[in-house]
């Protein structure tokens, strides 16, 4: 059964500050002056970054989103989120998505490590008597110690990034979207966090990851979406 | 395909109210934010509005020929009133443009963002309710009755201000110059708008009083804990209001809701 469909998805940027269409004056100029004084207000600029891109995903799958900067893969995973949608095609998505675009949105230099657990996590979804269950697990296999009752302001970017790595993993997700493979802290702990990707992976249903490290994708994916100008090259 | 955006739409807003856990949990980090490593954070509000009321009561008191006691009442109600709408009117204006992160990485309804900051200016209006408080038990009002009133009218104040710090937060989303033109009107309404003056010294010109909303958000909720009724026609105001405004800004919302991500 497919779980993700994607049918001639078009999204279309709008380029707004360039041409100072945004600017309210250029409208109302626009309106009493019908358009002689500031005829670009009316031509928006766009810009299309995805065009006419079909594609079915079913359960089990793992897509590697691959294509040069600037194809379309990081505008893709945004729309599979369903934070852009399309102006026209159609897009079903078939389940809870768990966006890993960004693992620190929500949390807090100022605020401590514990509190960055609570921030973080509820802001993937969780509740705080849900947290409360996990919040050991985290503290551990994040390694961060003493230091969760210190502002996260005064942990190096290795620490930062360890926590926010430890909280980001350890929701069982049903879609996972990824913008590169997560990968942080130094030799000891990616190994445990190699481990710990693997098998938040391995519980997914579908997990769609965008990259630029073939050996990865070939690795982890079974099969790949070449996107090349907004437009998919392949499928394999 | 109207009736499919306007179901959008509303799911948004109902949906976005059942989400409390985050927007509770935002507005209270926002707080936070602003006073962490303050000594007495927060209550630096209420010290704030403490101070202007003292130094603006005896003045204005003096200016405008007021007995000290009930003039500070009214000043002291209307300051604290008044510092919640206008805050949150103009901070709603970027309630979208600041959560451009949220807005777009994850998947949430957009009114989150709007209440985030509703509960954040009702956060500072609680710190504040303090001063109130103490002001209403040095100079007591004659009555209490019409507080039984109280719930409706912050029920109508609250809903007047979620439409229009949602259609703010859309239209501000779009034209960068809304903010700052928004910021002006609502400066230049807290000289129009019977706040330091009261609307009887309007005398035979209380129409220019009648025909300004502000005044009569205010006054359903100031009148009840001066110890006077709200002018019936206050009500019939805010309620029409509301429901005027509701329906415009749920179409703009039906309309628009799916560019903003584009847009901030």
């Amino acid at each position: 059964m497919s779980v993700i469909v994607a049918k001639d998805l078009v999204i279309d940027f709008p380029i707004y500050g360039s041409t100072g269409s945004r600017s309210f004056k250029k409208i109302l100029m626009n309106a009493a002056t019908g358009g002689a004084l500031a005829k670009d207000a009316g031509e928006r600029v766009v810009v299309r970054a995805l065009d006419h891109v079909s594609f079915e995903l079913k359960e089990g799958d793992r897509v590697g989103l691959v294509g040069h900067n600037g194809s379309g893969k990081s505008t893709l995973l945004r729309v599979l989120t369903g934070v852009y949608e399309p102006a026209s095609g159609y897009l079903e998505v078939r389940g809870r998505v768990t966006s890993m675009l960004s693992i620190t949105l929500g949390m807090d230099m100022e605020a401590t490590g514990l509190e960055n657990i609570y921030l973080r996590a509820q802001i993937m979804g969780l509740r705080r008597k849900q947290i409360d269950a996990m919040i050991d697990e985290i503290a551990e296999f994040s390694g961060i110690g003493e230091y969760l009752n210190l502002p996260m302001r005064t942990y190096s970017s290795g620490m930062s990034m360890r926590l926010a790595f430890a909280i980001s993993t350890s929701i069982d997700a049903d879609i996972i979207l990824m913008d590169e493979w997560l990968s942080v802290g130094d030799a000891d702990f990616m190994e445990k966090a190699s481990l710990r990707m693997d098998n938040m992976v391995k519980n997914a249903r579908i997990v769609v990851l965008a990259s630029h490290n073939h050996d990865l994708i070939k690795k982890q994916c079974n099969k790949i979406i070449t996107l090349e100008h907004g437009k998919v090259v392949s499928v394999q | 395909m109207l009736s499919q955006r306007f179901k959008f739409a509303l799911q948004d807003v109902i949906v976005g109210l059942s989400h409390y856990h985050i927007w509770l949990l935002l507005a209270w980090q926002d707080t936070k934010q602003r006073y962490r490593r303050s000594v007495i954070g927060p209550f630096w509000i209420t010290i704030s509005t403490g101070i202007m009321v003292a130094l603006m009561g005896p003045l204005y008191g003096a200016l405008f020929k007021q007995p000290v006691g009930p003039y500070l009442q009214y000043l002291v109600v209307s300051m604290v009133i008044w510092t919640f709408i206008s805050g949150f009117i103009i901070e709603s204006c970027n309630a979208f443009i600041a959560a451009e992160e949220y807005i777009k990485q994850i998947k949430l309804p957009l009114s989150v963002h709007l209440l985030r900051v509703l509960t954040k200016n009702l956060i500072t209006l609680l710190h504040n309710l303090l001063i109130v408080f103490l002001v209403l038990v040095f100079f007591p009002p004659e009555n209490f009755w019409g507080l039984v009133l109280m719930p409706l009218g912050v029920f109508l104040v609250f809903g007047n201000l979620l439409w229009i710090g949602l259609i703010l937060a859309i239209l501000c989303a779009r034209f960068r110059d809304i903010p700052l033109i928004v910021t002006n009107l609502v400066q230049a309404c807290f000289f129009l708008s019977p706040i330091i003056w009261k609307v009887e010294m309007l005398g035979r010109n209380r129409f220019m009083a009648d025909f300004n909303p502000i005044y009569h958000f205010m006054e359903i909720l100031r009148a009840p804990l001066l110890g006077n009724s709200s002018a019936t026609l206050s009500w019939m105001v805010s309620g029409a209001l509301l429901l005027f405004g509701s329906v415009l800004t749920l179409l703009v919302f039906s309309r628009f809701r799916s560019r903003i991500a584009y847009w901030v």
